[in-house]
């Protein structure tokens, strides 16, 4: 027998009625405007684009607004959207080396073609807080200089002169880039798919993973070759035209790790590489991608698979915090019929338990007389 | 024959580069910058749909370590819009975003692109948003030369 129970309809409607109003807050401040959070909070902005796997900046402002701020949430609500609207096709791969450069580190070379561009960057901050942001105070224009007109050409590129670094990463000829949207996880799976769910995977989650293989559980001891982030171009072939047009561009953000390996019988000592390419400014997400990246490709290089981070199956299942959360959450839901099946176990368990324990007290006192 | 074919070919590759360009520039236009020339035209041209405008994904590649294999980045919205004008010719707009009726007008002016009597007005508004792209780079190029790092040796010691 089945005994569906109702109920809540109303408790619901007026918890999302109270929930738009604490939501909108103090009505005696100004609502925040969507141009706003995209101009202001650009980073929370990129980072949901990146998690959501969608690169639409004003819709990912709209569900930070409405996810009042809650990333994951507005991850969720974003990556929900995108499930509504048709594929129209794949673009050709976006060209990095063409990248309209806001910033470019390396921590490799310190004199390289292009120059080191700190671009608007946190590091070098002092990290306390800025009173003068309290108000609306004016803010200095930014500095111009002349370009070099150098190339500024990937750090990749330049050690692959010296042959002292593997290729950029090539898979079998014929292989069609695998699309975790469109097929289930499988392990094991090629690179290309990796990096697909590293690139959409939790930051935080792939940041602890990057850590925990510099700690030693899975130690690659790795440089920041380059970290660059600027505007690429994103080309789509139009059959009915018979070439490619630009559909603008989008703000990314790629980061080559570049690791020891002391080389097999088949391979001589060489620099691997590990590979991080995010959307929008998120150069914390792309170097965690790039050392996660690295340590998942043990298998290739024959290294001992002893860390967490090595684990392809442990890590590409829970990298993803839309699935996470909706696991994790899923247990506040009601299970009042499953934990009364459970109360009565324990009951049940718990009352052997006891006579036992009698039995063995009325054991015990019969051999004592 | 083989000569007359070689240049016809040759023709053909050069108009499609210049749509190729047309189409890119009018990608990157804002809405209001399409919407004012529009209005600007003092002979509106007579549209009829073709398809759309809709909005739709567009699967997004990199390439595993820049150069290598390609792999499936993330998804990007985009609009795109067919339309027709009276004489039969067609135009295409599409571009980042879920702005639908830039993407028409786009269209639009891809189709008065193609017909050689219109094709200067388009030119003009072509050579404003090239001249508003381009200034707008080169302003980002030299605010990030601006952060570039020099470096320079401190000699410490005798000698």
């Amino acid at each position: 027998m089945y005994v569906a129970v109702k109920g809540g309809e109303a408790a619901i409607a007026n918890a999302h009625r109270l929930l738009a109003d604490r939501r909108r807050g103090d009505r005696s401040l100004p609502a925040i405007g969507i141009e706003q959070i995209v101009a202001q909070l650009g980073l929370a902005v990129d980072r949901v684009m990146a998690e959501a796997s969608l690169y639409d900046r004003a819709l990912a402002a709209l569900a930070i607004r409405q996810a009042r701020g809650d990333m994951i949430e507005a991850i969720f609500i974003l990556r929900a959207y995108r499930t509504t609207l048709p594929r129209f096709g794949y673009s050709k791969p976006v060209d990095t080396a063409e990248m309209a450069i806001e910033r470019r580190v390396s921590a490799t070379y310190k004199d390289l073609p292009g120059g080191q561009l700190l671009g608007p960057t946190f590091d070098y901050t002092h990290r306390l807080l800025d009173p003068s942001l309290l108000t609306d105070a004016d803010v200095d224009a930014p500095l111009e200089r002349e370009e070099s007109r150098e190339p500024v050409m990937r750090v990749s590129d330049i050690l692959a002169g010296e042959g002292l670094v593997e290729d950029d990463g090539s898979l079998p000829d014929g292989h069609v880039p695998g699309d975790i949207t469109r097929e289930p996880l499988e392990f094991p799976m090629a690179r290309d798919l990796r990096l697909q769910a590293l690139a959409r995977g939790d930051e935080g989650f792939l940041l602890a993973l990057g850590y925990s293989t510099q700690r030693g559980y899975a130690r690659t001891h790795p440089f920041v070759g380059e970290v660059r982030i600027g505007e690429v171009e994103v080309e789509i072939d139009m059959p009915e035209l018979g070439f490619a047009v630009s559909l603008g561009r989008i703000q990314i953000t790629e980061c080559q790790m570049i690791a020891q390996f002391k080389g097999s019988t088949k391979t001589p000592p060489q620099f691997t590489r590990g590979y991080g390419l995010v959307f929008g400014q998120s150069e914390r997400k792309a170097m965690a991608m790039s050392l996660v990246d690295r340590a998942l490709r043990a298998d290739e290089f024959g290294e001992d698979i002893v860390a967490p981070a090595q684990d392809e199956e442990f890590v590409i299942s829970h990298s993803d915090n839309v699935q996470a959360t909706g696991f994790v959450e899923h247990l506040k839901l009601p299970h009042y019929v499953d934990f009364q099946a459970e109360l009565a176990l324990v009951r049940r368990m718990r009352r052997e338990y006891e006579e036992k324990l009698a039995g063995n007290a009325d054991d015990l006192a019969e051999a004592a007389e | 024959m083989a000569a007359v074919e070689k240049s016809a070919e040759a023709g053909v590759k050069a108009a499609n580069a210049e749509r190729q360009r047309a189409i890119g520039l009018l990608a990157k236009a804002s809405r209001t910058e399409l919407q004012s020339a529009f209005d600007a035209l003092g002979d509106k041209p007579d549209v009829q749909p073709v398809r759309g405008p809709e909005t739709g994904l567009v699967m997004v590649r990199g390439r595993i370590g820049g150069g290598g294999a390609p792999f499936n980045l993330g998804e990007a919205t985009v609009s795109r819009a067919s339309i027709r004008l009276d004489d039969g010719t067609v135009g295409h707009g599409q571009t980042l975003g879920t702005d639908g009726a830039k993407a028409r007008l786009a269209a639009i002016f891809d189709a008065l692109f193609q017909q050689p009597d219109r094709k200067t007005e388009v030119e003009m508004l072509l050579a404003a948003i090239a001249a508003r792209v381009v200034a707008e780079d080169a302003a980002k190029t030299r605010q990030a030369a601006a952060t570039r790092v020099d470096f320079f040796t401190m000699v410490r010691g005798e000698d």
